[in-house]
């Protein structure tokens, strides 16, 4: 796991709790002056996406609607409906694309924290 | 070279249109004696229950000259001119005779008496209408096809009718005495007299019509008698001419279609081919296209043609296809239904030969293709399921008769263009563009065909979203966890999601931001807004019927002004507020609703407005209140989730200043009330929407327009608008009739109560999110960060208003 390889909690911030998150609906936080798109899936996974659009630009992926395809949780842009893995942030509709993902976990407290420093798991 | 049509009817026109699709460079000039272009007769009825003519009329195609209101008199074969009767000279390379029939109107005493009319053209419908306002009862002479049709329009003039067959039986053409006997029960359950057999010794009258006299010498009261006893090809001018001419009358053509002159053609009911006048609109296209392309260099040749017909008259399906008559025939009969079908076939019970269809025209689509061919199962077990059976219909068989066109040429017009869809056949093939009796065929040729034609909603659901409805609906679910744990697969999409979520709305399940539903909200009724291209939302107040005080406008104003909105007016008569990020939503909604103002739903698959005109409150020409009908139709379905957005309009006058035929529904006022037009359509795919019911009063109108709307919802596929619904409507307009104004489903009590429950159950939605702790926390661009505006976010000035800063767009 992530926070088992990192040195302590300095890396990550807490950005919000986890009963703020709609179950399979995403929230935006801002992390660092980052825009930082958090979903909540119907299974209860955590995971933080880059909040901007590749397509359009515009930081609106948080907004877009989670669900399935096949095994793996997706989030469909709302601009133009392209669908991103939320596990790896490649979009499932043209997999040159992609958005950074970041990683995301749960205090026992229920805090929900991110962290900027490692992009990929 | 010159082409001259002497004649302007249904098959000039597809001459006309032929020449042109096959690039004919020439000049083309056609001559018709009625005052406008070639009209579809088939429709005629249609006439007089509120379509114009103008709506019946084809348009003329591009570069063609048209001399209208004019009779070619005379043709000089030896210069090729003919003359007209104002004394105007056509010269031609290529004369075509396209000169149609007349109505044949039998020898009797009386017969020119004020009161007698044909049924043929425009001017007859409109002198009928008009004698009919004077008169309490109608005969028509005659029981075929056309005479039960202008039966069906006197009826509907409100005339008590009559109809006068010489045959024992009505339609003999078509039907058996068996068939008869069940169509004469219809006929006469809506109120219209037969007297078969009969005849007409002659007309009663002094100055005008007072009534008919049979045979017999029993009298039928009457002030209107239509005569439609057949007819007779107009060949008087090739006659004169001296062109051959049958015994019986008619053009003798041989069958490139060319007359004894070869510079000379002849198509339509004035030809006569191999001793045969064809009378159906069918056969006459074909000869119509058989001569372009003669004239353009083709070898097509008219050989020919199926007299199938299927027919709806006086709301009864009436069929008839191959030959009336063979060795062995199977028939079934439920007269409490008034259901008769009767197969034909050969002796060894092996091939079909033809059949008769009353009250159910099922047999004449699915067996039609197999006429001449080996029966596809047994004669009875064909005759029991109608059209259920699942037939491979062979290559070479017609499938639209209207048309001329083969299982074949369907199959391979699928293939080559990748069609997946009834509407992309109708474009490509023009199957099905004419009668439409073929579609369900073409449904089943396509599925047939390989394509896939998955109902299928999306990966999560094999259902479509009618079933879906339907199992939500029965099974009284409302939750999407619980479809989708007990009917699909997985944990949705955004196709399923908003799709699940605006049939839970339409069933009336509460607010859409409630529980779990508000996650399966598409983001523009997440935030009750529209998302623009910059991540802002607009906001639209509804304005019924785009009516507003002066207050409410300042107020609107001010709101665009204090949080720095772009403002612009929309096509729906209200007002667009741009440029809002999703925390400004529930502070602005906040002073709308205190002004009064509730959602537009411009953001949802529901009803957007009913636009309309100014009315008869201040226009000079208005006839009825439209706006008073707009505000009140708006309010009555404002709030209403549908497959799609529906938008309406309501206009005082058949000015029609309200574009009202563009609309999903539209009502357009006339002296008498209202008429009611459903399936129009502007955007990406320009429709007209079509006359559904006309003169109606307000209740009427109100309660056809609930069915329509509740049939639409529980119908209709995903993002299916009314127009492409109505398209792919088994039946079209006619099933939709019956269903909503005959309730031929038994279903409008239904429809009624839900409606009831829509228009009593409605809230406005914004209101009840501000007044919601809970439900405006999703109100804030960060969660983190609660009062921190989107930094992305950023404006221009254009035109003294805002405009987004260009976003660049690709990775970063």
């Amino acid at each position: 796991m992530i926070d088992t390889l990192l040195p302590d909690a300095l890396y990550w911030t807490p950005v919000c709790h986890l009963a703020d998150l709609m179950p399979e609906r995403g929230a935006a936080v801002l992390v660092g002056g980052r825009q930082v798109a958090l979903f909540r899936t119907f299974s209860g996974d955590l995971y933080a996406l880059d909040n901007r659009d590749p397509y359009s630009g515009a930081y609106v992926l948080s907004r877009g609607i989670v669900g399935t395809r096949g095994a793996e949780p997706t989030v469909a842009s709302p601009m133009h409906k392209q669908v991103f893995s939320l596990v790896t942030g490649v979009c499932l509709d043209d997999e040159e694309v992609s958005v950074p993902i970041y990683p995301v976990r749960v205090a026992a407290d229920g805090t929900v924290l991110v962290t900027m420093e490692v992009s990929v798991v | 070279m010159r082409v001259l049509v002497v004649g302007y009817g249904p098959a000039a026109h597809r001459f006309l249109e032929t020449l042109r699709e096959r690039g004919f460079g020439g000049t083309v000039t056609v001559v018709g004696e009625e005052p406008r272009p070639a009209y579809d007769r088939v429709a005629l009825t249609s006439y007089l229950s509120g379509k114009s003519a103008d709506d019946l009329t084809y348009p003329v195609p591009e570069g063609v000259t048209t001399l209208l209101g004019r009779r070619i008199v005379a043709i000089d074969r030896e210069s090729r001119t003919a003359t007209a009767d104002d004394g105007s000279v056509t010269p031609y390379d290529v004369l075509v005779l396209a000169t149609g029939s007349a109505p044949f109107v039998p020898p009797v005493p009386g017969r020119d008496l004020p009161g007698c009319f044909v049924y043929r053209t425009i001017e007859d419908l409109d002198a009928i209408r008009a004698a009919a306002a004077h008169a309490t009862s109608g005969v028509v002479v005659g029981g075929g096809l056309l005479g039960l049709e202008a039966a069906d329009a006197l009826r509907g003039l409100g005339l008590a009718t009559h109809v006068v067959e010489m045959s024992p039986w009505l339609m003999p053409r078509q039907v058996d005495e068996g068939g008869g006997a069940v169509l004469r029960g219809h006929v006469e359950s809506l109120g219209v007299r037969v007297h078969a057999p009969s005849g007409v010794a002659e007309i009663a009258g002094g100055d005008r019509v007072e009534g008919l006299v049979q045979p017999d010498g029993s009298v039928i009261a009457a002030q209107v008698v239509v005569f439609s006893a057949g007819i007779r090809p107009r060949d008087e001018l090739a006659r004169s001419a001296g062109l051959a001419v049958g015994e019986r009358g008619g053009i003798v053509v041989g069958e490139t279609l060319r007359t004894s002159d070869p510079a000379i053609y002849a198509i339509g009911e004035c030809a006569l081919v191999n001793g045969m006048i064809y009378g159906l609109a069918g056969p006459c296209q074909t000869m119509a296209e058989v001569a372009a392309d003669q004239i353009t260099g083709g070898r097509a040749t008219f050989t020919g043609a199926d007299m199938s017909a299927k027919l709806k008259l006086l709301g009864v399906e009436v069929a008839q296809f191959g030959a009336m008559g063979g060795a062995l025939d199977v028939t079934y009969m439920d007269p409490v239904a008034g259901v008769y079908k009767k197969l034909f076939v050969s002796d060894d019970a092996a091939t079909l030969l033809g059949g008769i269809c009353v009250g159910d025209a099922g047999p004449y689509t699915s067996l039609k293709p197999f006429v001449g061919k080996p029966l596809p199962a047994a004669p009875s077990d064909l005759l029991f399921t109608g059209g259920g059976v699942a037939l491979d219909i062979p290559d070479d068989a017609q499938v639209c008769s209207c048309n001329n066109v083969t299982k074949g040429a369907i199959g391979a017009a699928i293939a080559d263009h990748g069609l997946t869809d009834v509407p992309g056949i109708k474009a490509c093939t023009r199957a099905g563009t004419t009668c439409g009796s073929c579609v369900p065929l073409l449904k089943q040729i396509l599925v047939k065909s390989g394509v896939e034609v998955s109902k299928a909603l999306c990966e999560h659901f094999t259902q479509s979203r009618a079933e879906l409805y339907a199992i939500a609906q029965v099974r009284g679910i409302s939750t999407f966890s619980q479809l989708i744990a007990e009917h699909g697969t997985g944990r949705g999409c955004d196709i399923c999601k908003p799709a699940v979520a605006s049939i839970l709305a339409s069933l009336g399940n509460g607010h859409i931001l409630a529980g779990e539903q508000a996650a399966l909200q598409d983001t523009n009724d997440h935030f009750l807004a529209n998302l623009q291209k910059n991540g802002t939302y607009s906001v639209v107040p509804r304005i019924p019927g785009g009516e507003i005080t002066p207050e409410k406008l300042i107020v609107i104003g001010e709101v665009a002004r204090d949080f720095g909105l772009y403002t612009k007016i929309t096509g729906g008569q209200r007002i667009d507020l741009f440029g809002a990020r999703v925390e400004q939503l529930p502070q602005i909604w906040r002073r709308l609703v205190d002004a009064g103002f509730e959602s537009g739903h411009a953001y949802g698959k529901a009803l957007r407005t009913v636009k309309s005109c100014v009315g008869s409150t201040w226009c000079r020409y208005g006839v009825q209140d439209a706006v008073g009908l707009a505000i009140m139709l708006e309010l009555r379905y404002r709030g209403l989730r549908s497959p799609h957005k529906i938008k309406a309009a309501v206009s005082g006058c058949a000015r029609e200043c309200a574009e009202a035929r563009g609309k999903d529904f539209g009502v357009i006022a006339t002296e008498l009330g209202w008429n009611l037009y459903v399936g129009g359509n502007g955007g990406f795919k320009p429709r007209h929407a079509d006359l559904l019911a006309a003169d109606l009063d307000t209740d009427t109108l109100v309660r056809t327009i609930d069915r329509f709307l509740m049939f639409y919802i529980r119908t209709a596929d995903r993002l299916q608008r009314t127009s492409t619904w109505l398209e792919g409507l088994d039946g079209g307009l006619d099933h939709l009739r019956s269903v909503i104004m005959d309730d031929s489903l038994a279903v409008c009590a239904d429809l009624d109560a839900q409606m009831d429950r829509h228009v009593s159950g409605y809230f406005d939605e914004w209101r009840a999110t501000i007044d919601d702790p809970d439900k405006l926390r999703r109100f804030v661009s960060f969660v983190n960060a609660p009062g921190v505006p989107d930094p992305s976010i950023s404006f221009e000035i254009e035109r003294e208003q805002i405009k987004p800063v260009l976003l660049e767009a690709g990775p970063r």
